[in-house]
């Protein structure tokens, strides 16, 4: 059958970020699925080498506007490395609480958006409207309803007012309620039974090999998740389960991201009742020489920063991985075969933040070459390897001394 | 374009443009069609192509890549059209203005192309639901003196 090119994008209808996806056709069936990035790259990596140490957590989270706790969690876990200190007791209570209400509301939004893209707009509305009392209890407790501007190296910026954590406590209930009615729904409705059992198979092998983090990963049967196999903060001081599946199909990831919130239900209710008194800041006055980086279990997965310190106010290098960037290109070995009106819904299983993936915008080598090879890329990052090598002989400490 | 006018404040369609944003603006786009705030009721709804909408809602810093598309875009919507944009990044790059890829707000790409377009600006990061709602009333304040001007 003759084989026809499909380009969808950077603006439609379906995602809310600008992306062009190409698809290539045979019928109805699907061969092979291409995407391109680059309309969202703001040069977040540049732009934290020139603020402050105060100023970073308030520019990543910018960096995505649903993990906008992942982000600023990850980057002060990394400073606190250089500083080699922890929060006080409080402060970790806080920023858990924070992560794990921010948890609930980003699984709740990708599943109003999976009933869209299935086409069955009662989801859509129904979690839109139960994720506002996620966003309510946000609002009580942070100030804001997104972009919670909490996190600061060594504390938190606010504290909870007991008032706030009475509220949230109740819209718990009310939330807990809701994620058991969609557990219910999720598995009896015969019309998602039809449109999400056995779309988009992720084996295990295929999840390994692409890397998948978070709730691409679990559903396949890998038992990772950051908040327990490299415990921090309030995470191993309170009881909570790891929801691990085997299916790997889009129905295991919705199934996932449920049960998931009612462990971060779970979680949250935990911090709140053993909340301990007492200061919620360690008084962090500079960063010191070093390198660090930071772990944190975004809704979508493992997102990493690294910071690296020279003594100054600013980070020279901070580097930063989002868990998409890992999970995009798994839609290689789960789209091919599959019927066309399935792709958005597979390419949307994992949960795609294209703001978090953006990595260069443009790329243009010398002599008119719009797209570099393997060879190129090589090239360019074994020379930028040999000038940080050149610029360390400036530096005052070994980057290399706390590696040995 | 009294006709236009008079009909574009009836129920104004407004289709989403992300102009490399950090997606918060976005998520509280979406929130505006949802049980809690529902702008359905106002006649606002949300349209699948730039031809249909009446009012463009812009959100993010525009960069470099997405600057010609976010102009054509507004060159092949219907006129009379609203711009609307919404969020800080939208109206002067925010935390991004300094970033190397910054390609203007924006009112300056969207002035490069049509001089005299209709700008309404929604200030907050992210503005608040109840604020974009208010934007899209005022708007059409806006447009009712521009009837009587034409008139």
């Amino acid at each position: 059958m003759k084989e026809t090119i499909i380009p969808i994008g950077p603006f439609h209808p379906l995602l809310e970020e600008p992306e062009l996806f190409t698809l290539r056709v045979e019928g109805e069936t699907v061969i092979d699925v291409d995407v391109k990035i680059g309309w969202n790259h703001r040069g977040i990596e540049k732009l934290a080498q020139g603020l402050t140490w105060d100023q970073v957590p308030y520019l990543v989270e910018r960096i995505c506007g649903i993990c906008s706790t992942s982000h600023p969690y990850a980057c002060v876990l990394a400073m606190e490395e250089i500083l080699d200190i922890k929060a006080p007791l409080r402060a970790q209570y806080i920023r858990s609480t924070v992560g794990e209400l921010e948890r609930i509301h980003s699984h709740l939004l990708w599943l109003g958006l999976a009933g869209h893209f299935v086409g069955y707009n009662t989801v859509f509305m129904w979690a839109w409207k139960y994720r506002e009392f996620v966003l309510d209890s946000l609002e009580h407790l942070t100030g804001n309803r997104n972009h919670y501007a909490m996190f600061k190296a060594g504390g938190v910026r606010r504290d909870f007012s007991q008032k706030a954590m009475d509220f949230t406590m109740k819209s718990m209930d009310g939330v807990e309620k809701a994620l058991k009615m969609f557990l219910g729904v999720v598995s009896d409705d015969p019309v998602l039974k039809k449109r999400l059992v056995g779309v988009g198979i992720l084996t295990y092998e295929d999840a390994i090999l692409y890397s998948a983090t978070g709730p691409t990963s679990r559903p396949s049967g890998v038992d990772h998740d950051v908040r327990r196999d490299e415990p921090f903060d309030a995470y191993d001081k309170v009881d909570w389960d790891v929801v691990v599946l085997k299916e790997g199909d889009v129905f295991a990831k919705a199934a996932c991201r449920i049960l998931e919130c009612i462990e971060s239900v779970k979680i949250i209710r935990q911090c709140i009742e053993n909340m301990p008194e007492g200061e919620i800041d360690a008084g962090v006055t500079d960063i010191p020489p070093g390198e660090g980086c930071g772990h944190y279990e975004a809704p979508r997965g493992e997102v990493f920063h690294y910071m690296r310190s020279d003594g100054t106010g600013y980070p020279i290098r901070h580097k930063i991985r989002a868990p998409t960037f890992n999970n995009l290109p798994t839609f290689k070995a789960t789209c091919p075969g599959a019927h066309i009106a399935d792709v958005a819904l597979i390419t949307a299983a994992i949960d795609p933040c294209y703001c978090c993936t953006e990595r260069v915008g443009v790329v243009d080598n010398t002599g008119n070459k719009s797209v570099l090879t393997q060879d190129d890329l090589t090239k360019l990052s074994i020379d930028r390897t040999f000038a940080i090598r050149r610029d360390l002989g400036k530096l005052t400490w070994d980057p290399y001394s706390k590696l040995i | 374009m009294p006709l236009g006018l008079s009909s574009l404040k009836k129920s104004i369609w407004i289709y989403h443009m992300a102009c490399s944003p950090c997606n918060n603006c976005d998520i509280e786009i979406l929130d505006l069609l949802t049980p809690r705030f529902d702008v359905e009721r106002f006649g606002v709804v949300l349209v699948g192509s730039v031809r249909h909408a009446d009012a463009l809602l812009c959100t993010g810093m525009v960069n470099r890549q997405i600057k010609p598309r976010l102009q054509e875009a507004y060159l092949q919507a219907s006129k009379p059209c609203i711009v609307l944009a919404i969020g800080s990044c939208a109206i002067n790059g925010n935390i991004f203005r300094k970033s190397y890829n910054m390609a203007g707000p924006v009112d300056r790409a969207i002035k490069e192309v049509d001089p005299n377009a209709i700008i309404v600006y929604v200030p907050g990061c992210p503005p608040k639901p109840e604020a974009m709602i208010s934007s899209v009333v005022k708007a059409i304040g806006f447009l009712d003196t521009l009837k009587a001007k034409a008139k």
